[in-house]
């Protein structure tokens, strides 16, 4: 069984997420149905006198599966926008990068039209 | 010269082109040679269209409303998912778009798409087959001989995930250091594909999913199985990429980024997979109380 830490670690990481992802809304995260959701079954599955109990851990997971997905996600859209979002560079671009320059010719090369 | 050669060439194809162009001209204005699509163009993206998202419970199962229009599959079905969790996460996925929605961030929908309108036509036996074919060539499966650190951290990161397999499911998978991969025996598979059959259609369609982004049917069984978790289930896979990294270097737009890719895909299908085969142990529980 996958060692996952402790549950209300991954639901303050999944109320951290739904945050994230109301912010520019304006919305508070509160009113979404995922927090509601969330809150209900982390209520439900609170930890019991067991020792093991197979149900929690089941939930358990499938939080820890969901806040790895939004994390994720978050994280890939950041990267994505940071480097591949404006598609593809420029040839000036591309020779800037690499401290480049293209050659200027004033009077143009001399087989335009 | 080379010039004339590069004319002739153009005027050639453009005489080959002119009954494409003649037929696209009566459509409307004719393709822009400059705005032709580039190979890296980023991934297509539209303007968020819709202010509210709301789920409701119908017959076939639970319904995603864009403001009072339902949700359709590409194939202009209707979006519906059999479990109230995965209808939230959908809507979630759905709401949390700003100004563009990013379709290649939202792999639960993408998934549930595949699921309803099932575009590659398979049935129930061809999706297993197709997974259970990655164990020929399962990553953790094949081992190098050389250099003797990655030798050994292989060995010590993937036998102990192996043999959980063996003994979980009582079969003999094993490694194997030659190109041809280890011979996995005939058992193994019918095992593993009668195991697989318990799954309902839509949890197959996720764990095909995840079988096809790790590369491993293992991993992706110790995934099912709720043995790993998704971070380290991506590192397994990734061990020996890894491995490169701290050795030569780590570079974000190349590394990070395929890693959390990799990280997104592989949760998304893992708790679809979870979502879809849950009603069984929901009945269960509603009966005990």
């Amino acid at each position: 069984m996958a060692a996952l830490g402790s549950p209300v670690r991954t639901l303050r990481g999944l109320l951290r997420e739904l945050r994230h992802m109301n912010a520019a809304t304006g919305r508070s995260y509160r009113d979404t149905a995922a927090y509601r959701y969330l809150v209900k079954a982390f209520r439900a599955h609170r930890v019991t006198s067991e020792k093991l109990c197979r149900a929690q851990h089941e939930l358990h997971f499938q939080a820890a599966t969901y806040l790895c997905l939004l994390r994720s996600i978050r994280e890939h859209v950041a990267l994505h926008q940071e480097f591949h979002g404006k598609g593809e560079r420029s040839v000036e671009e591309s020779a800037g990068l690499v401290g480049l320059k293209l050659p200027q010719q004033p009077g143009g090369k001399g087989w335009e039209p | 010269m080379w010039r004339c050669c590069l004319r002739l060439r153009d005027a050639g194809r453009r005489l080959l082109n002119q009954p494409r162009g003649a037929l696209t001209a009566s459509v409307g204005p004719g393709p822009n040679p400059l705005s032709a699509a580039r190979a890296y163009a980023p991934p297509t993206e539209r303007k968020r269209f819709y202010q509210n998202v709301s789920i409701t419970q119908g017959e076939g199962g639970f319904e995603i409303n864009l403001d009072h229009r339902k949700l359709k599959t590409p194939q202009a079905k209707l979006f519906t998912v059999p479990s109230e969790a995965l209808a939230i996460a959908v809507a979630t996925e759905w709401d949390s778009q700003q100004d563009t929605i990013k379709f290649y961030t939202m792999h639960l929908t993408t998934l549930c798409n595949t699921s309803l309108d099932n575009p590659t036509q398979r049935n129930k036996d061809q999706l297993i087959q197709a997974a259970v074919k990655f164990l020929d060539t399962d990553t953790i499966c094949y081992r190098v001989e050389e250099p003797a650190t990655l030798v050994e951290l292989q060995r010590n990161e993937w036998d102990p995930v192996i043999e959980w397999a063996e003994q979980r499911y009582d079969v003999e998978i094993g490694s194997s250091t030659s190109i041809m991969g280890p011979s996995i025996p005939a058992r193994t598979r019918d095992v593993l594909a009668s195991h697989l059959a318990s799954y309902n259609m839509w949890a197959l369609q996720g764990i095909e999913f995840v079988v096809t982004q790790l590369k491993s049917m293992v991993l992706t069984l110790g995934l099912m199985d709720r043995r790993l978790t998704v971070e380290q289930a991506v590192l397994l896979s990734r061990l020996e990429e890894e491995y490169q990294i701290q050795k030569w270097g780590h570079v974000a737009w190349a590394h990070d980024y395929e890693l959390q890719e990799l990280r997104a895909r592989t949760a998304a299908g893992t708790l679809f997979a979870h979502l879809c085969s849950e009603s069984a142990t929901v009945k269960h529980k509603l009966l005990q109380q």
